[in-house]
């Protein structure tokens, strides 16, 4: 008898645990990529700012509002612009930062190829 | 010929590196709100100062009427300063002043209002900080001019007299 109630306590708890995890997870994924505006150099997940611990409050709003991540960054995006983010978006002020590790990669490829393998 | 290509063209992906990042030494890390912009103003419920009821954001602001909305609280040096400016700016009878009263402590708000005087039309609670989020705020003391449902001008941090001028040249 003890084992069967051991045993119900288990498969009632265990799958509310692990819904938990994920509501978790998620929140803290989105939390870590937000940039805390008013603490250099934090995300607002590390942050225990007053404005942190508000947007924290706010993203599991929006979460528990049925949110997608994409949603919740577009969403603080239109309200404090692309700088809040830390992985900014491709556009006209972003494109250096993503074009020059593949031109670099580029480049020093074919100077690579040249001087070593041409040579031989 | 060949020999001159490879000193050569490292050179100038390090000039190119050198350049880029000396450009983004200069950009400013501190973020920089945008306050020029017109925006809509968010749809939102609060709680009211007083009796504690909920109201909805479309029956606060009427249209074809001035509000500056003051997001305060009473634990803010810098609201303490700007507050003789509300007083005067509530002299003006064309701005409504809507207080936001930002993360506080109810009992020292509402000495805060003894003390200094209350220059708010209505006065709403923001306990969580959550609907200053809406506003795209970030920190008390900020203020928000409106005229038909739109922000016409942010101002972040304490006014001082300057702001009060522009404010009352704007409204007229």
């Amino acid at each position: 008898m003890k084992f069967l109630k051991f045993f119900l306590i288990v498969i009632i708890l265990f799958p509310l645990s692990s819904v938990n995890a994920e509501e978790n997870d998620k929140r803290n994924k989105i939390t870590k990529n937000l940039r805390c505006l008013i603490c250099q150099g934090q995300s607002v997940y590390d942050s225990d700012s007053e404005f942190a611990n508000s947007l924290k409050i706010v993203v599991d709003k929006k979460l528990q509002e049925g949110l997608s991540e994409d949603q919740i960054y577009k969403y603080f995006k239109t309200k404090y612009g692309e700088w809040i983010l830390y992985d900014p978006g491709l556009n006209k002020n972003t494109y250096i930062l993503w074009l020059l590790p593949i031109l670099i990669f580029l480049i020093g490829g074919a100077i690579i190829y040249k001087s070593f393998i041409v040579k031989k | 010929m060949k020999n001159k290509i490879l000193p050569f063209s490292v050179i100038i992906i390090f000039g190119i590196i050198f350049f880029i990042f000396y450009k983004g030494l200069e950009d400013s890390k501190i973020y920089i709100p945008d306050v020029n912009t017109k925006k809509v103003i968010p749809v939102f419920n609060i709680k009211e100062f007083f009796s504690g009821e909920n109201v909805k954001s479309s029956s606060i602001f009427e249209l074809d009427k001035f509000y500056l909305l003051n997001i305060w609280s009473s634990w803010c040096v810098p609201c303490r300063q700007e507050h003789p400016f509300l007083m005067n700016l509530n002299l003006e009878n064309k701005l409504n002043i809507i207080g936001m009263n930002y993360k506080d402590n109810l009992k020292n708000a509402e000495i805060f209002l003894n003390e200094l005087g209350n220059p708010y039309k209505e006065i709403f609670i923001d306990l969580d900080g959550t609907i200053a989020i809406e506003w795209g705020a970030y920190g008390v003391p900020e203020s928000f001019l409106i005229y038909n449902n739109e922000i016409i001008k942010k101002y972040i941090g304490p006014l001082n007299q300057k702001l009060v001028d522009e404010i009352n040249l704007l409204i007229k």
